[in-house]
């Protein structure tokens, strides 16, 4: 009971914030110039349409890294403690198939998601989303069809190469970089024409590369955490 | 504009609305279900805001994997079983 009024005290607390941070702020006028530099900027340097993507692989991709290095290691907790099977908390539910609306439904999206989830990834330097978006979708589209049937599991060596393939790319486009005398993860290869599938140089790899890495860390922390439980 | 400002309303009340359900809700399986509705709502605003880079992983994550987390951590822990919550439903009450 305490802690429900606790959460809301907070919650109170978190409004009052805000709410003197907008008194205290003229609404639409950041006190920062460096938003309006990257948007007069990155469109003809780097040639990526969405600007986004642009700033989160070009202008600061060593910080996407880190953000990748973090998911690794979260999806490495999560399997160093589940990975241990038979010391489940509750009871094991047996592997039987889900029913039939599931069934039919994960045929029916699995294709679609596998199809949205690689457009996202693929356009990531066209329209809005790229390699985090489209590979959470991936995930999605690979877990729900061990969800409608427990016993076609995939494998974990398989995903955790794919994982290490796609962070190995990542890295090596990187350096790759550095050989150019540019910077560690500067984007090479021109910027191309604006708007154009093959543009932005290697960012669209890059992309690729984080969409695969992704998608297959939390596929496989998702299918740890659904298998474990059937296990027991 | 007014079918943004409805749009807005209807939001935010949805999103009220899920979040005190998500706190208050027995059933966990519900609670989950809540905060990703909770997700979903704001990912809508995103949408409204002009960021639409937000809103997909406001959608994807919050939504999507976010709530099928929580149900599949509340399944491990026992609090949630697909095979209990269908004898409830035989008996003729819900579960917890």
């Amino acid at each position: 009971m305490l802690t429900r009024y606790g959460t809301l005290l907070f919650a109170a607390g978190f409004a009052f914030l805000l709410f003197v941070l907008f008194t205290s702020q003229p609404l639409g006028a950041p006190p920062m110039l460096a938003g309006q530099a990257l948007l007069d900027e990155a469109a003809t340097t780097v040639g990526a349409a969405n600007i986004v993507t642009a700033v989160v692989l070009a202008y600061r991709g060593i910080d996407t890294l880190g953000e990748l290095s973090i998911l690794f290691a979260a999806a490495t907790a999560v399997g160093l403690v589940l990975g241990s099977a038979h010391r489940t908390l509750g009871a094991g539910a047996p592997r039987e198939p889900g029913g039939f609306i599931l069934r039919a439904g994960v045929d029916f999206l699995f294709p679609l998601l596998l199809l949205v989830g690689f457009y996202i990834i693929v356009h990531g330097h066209l329209t809005p989303g790229g390699g985090f978006q489209g590979g959470v979708v991936l995930a999605a589209a690979f877990v729900l069809p061990v969800l409608a049937r427990p016993t076609e599991t995939l494998s974990h060596k398989a995903m955790a190469r794919v994982e290490g393939l796609a962070g190995g790319v990542f890295i090596l486009t990187g350096l790759g970089a550095l050989a150019f005398d540019r910077a560690f993860l500067a984007p090479l290869l021109g910027p191309g024409q604006l708007g154009a599938l093959l543009s932005a140089g290697t960012l669209p790899v890059l992309y690729l590369a984080v969409g695969l890495k992704v998608g297959a860390e939390l596929a496989s922390l998702l299918l740890r955490l659904s298998e474990d439980e059937a296990d027991a | 504009m007014a079918w943004a400002d409805l749009v807005i309303v209807i939001m935010v009340v949805l999103v009220l609305v899920a979040a005190c359900a998500a706190l208050f809700l027995k059933n966990l399986l519900g609670a989950a279900v809540a905060t990703a509705l909770v997700s979903l709502g704001v990912s809508v605003f995103f949408v409204m805001l002009r960021a639409p880079d937000v809103a997909l992983t406001e959608a994807a994550i919050g939504a999507g994997l976010g709530g099928l987390l929580l149900a599949l951590a509340a399944r491990r822990l026992g609090l949630w079983r697909i095979e209990a919550q269908e004898e409830s439903e035989h008996a003729g009450g819900p579960a917890c």
